[in-house]
């Protein structure tokens, strides 16, 4: 394992220490397809410049495109990209962008456990990408809102027509979002919020 | 137009997998997790309670006899550092992350800040404190 000399180790700039006073940490999961705006949107909200966590896998869980033919076992390295908010002075929230193809699963092990919630960025273009995301959170029991971003080239379905090809129930927020911008990637992690909390509303005992 | 329309998984129609090459895996189709770990840190109980949201916080000056990748992340989180961030800034991956944790934690120079999970009731004083946190962005 080469870790890096102390030396060479680059650490937060001293603006983007969090206080002594945060206490704990909630997180939500981006996931998405590739090029769909997961790093767009972690960066457009958070308050570090977005950071990335590296993980490695051997060939066999990677598939076949990744494959240069070499007999080999080749390691893959999965790059998470992340962001950070501040809430308050004892509560941080913490972004994550993962890619949402089944072969990177293996990701999520640690991720969704605990998540809050996740966004599910649609790209119109790929809509079959995120079926499997989906199934897999509704199997984990993850709650989750749909945020399609706006392509200039994509195909444009009504949020009806996409909940029907999704096969998601009403109570699911589908919004369109332009990830590059802050205010609306900011409303995408709100109407998460509010469909967390109306969750909450009804789940709550009398 | 019309966009194409999601299968629901149910257990008996799951079809088979044509994209897995035949004979890599014995054991079905789950993707395997096969991290390179290093070190000792073998009890799970200890390594499975650090999450990457966990905030690390630095107790002590680290002995003159610490290893140089333990003084590394001792260095880093004078002020709270979540183990994600502590992983981007080290260049390591969070598996190799939780083995020096466990380290640290067990030598007791660093303290570990556990996050607020998703629980079968969701906190709702929690969820309206991140509405008014993100509100103000
Ligand atoms: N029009 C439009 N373009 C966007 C939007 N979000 C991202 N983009 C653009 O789409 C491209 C890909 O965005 P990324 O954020 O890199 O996507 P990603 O999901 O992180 O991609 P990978 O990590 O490679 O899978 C960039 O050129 C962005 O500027 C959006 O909401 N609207
Ligand atoms: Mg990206």
């Amino acid at each position: 394992m080469d870790f890096k000399n102390s030396d060479t180790v680059t650490g937060p700039r001293a603006e983007d220490h969090l206080p002594h006073t945060a206490q704990s940490a909630v997180k939500v999961v981006i996931v998405g397809g590739f090029g769909v705006g997961k790093t767009t949107m972690v960066g457009s909200v958070s308050e570090i410049r977005p950071l990335t966590t590296e993980e490695t896998m051997t060939q066999a869980g990677v598939g076949v495109d990744d494959n240069y033919g070499s007999d080999t076992k080749t390691a893959t390295t999965v790059a998470m990209d992340f962001g950070r908010i501040s809430i308050t002075d004892q509560l941080v929230l913490y972004l994550f962008g993962t890619p949402g193809q089944e072969r990177f699963w293996f990701l999520w092990n640690g991720l969704f456990e605990g998540a809050l919630g996740a966004v599910v960025l649609l790209d119109t273009r790929r809509l079959e990408v995120s079926f499997d995301v989906i199934g897999r959170l509704e199997e984990r029991g993850v709650p989750f809102v749909v945020a399609v971003n706006d392509f200039p080239d994509a195909p444009r379905y009504s949020i009806d027509d996409m909940r029907s090809a999704l096969d998601l129930t009403d109570e699911v927020p589908i919004v369109r979002c332009d990830a590059r911008r802050r205010a609306s990637s900011r409303d995408v992690l709100m109407t998460l919020m509010r469909f967390l909390h109306s969750i909450a509303m009804t789940s709550a005992p009398a | 137009m019309t966009p194409p329309k999601r299968q629901r998984r149910s257990p008996e129609a799951v079809p088979p997998e044509p994209s897995e090459p035949a004979g890599e895996q014995g054991e079905g189709s789950q993707p395997e997790r096969l991290y390179i770990i290093t070190g000792q840190g073998d009890d799970d109980g200890a390594r499975a309670s650090i999450d990457l949201v966990t905030l690390i916080v630095a107790r002590a000056e680290p002995p003159p006899t610490t290893p140089p990748e333990q003084s590394a992340v001792i260095g880093l989180c004078t002020a709270p550092l979540s183990v994600a961030e502590l992983s981007a800034y080290l260049d390591l991956p969070f598996s190799v992350m939780s083995v020096l944790l466990t380290e640290l934690l067990a030598a007791e120079l660093v303290q570990a800040r556990a996050p607020i999970v998703r629980s079968a009731l969701p906190d709702r004083s929690l969820l309206e404190a991140v509405m008014h946190g993100l509100q103000k962005l």
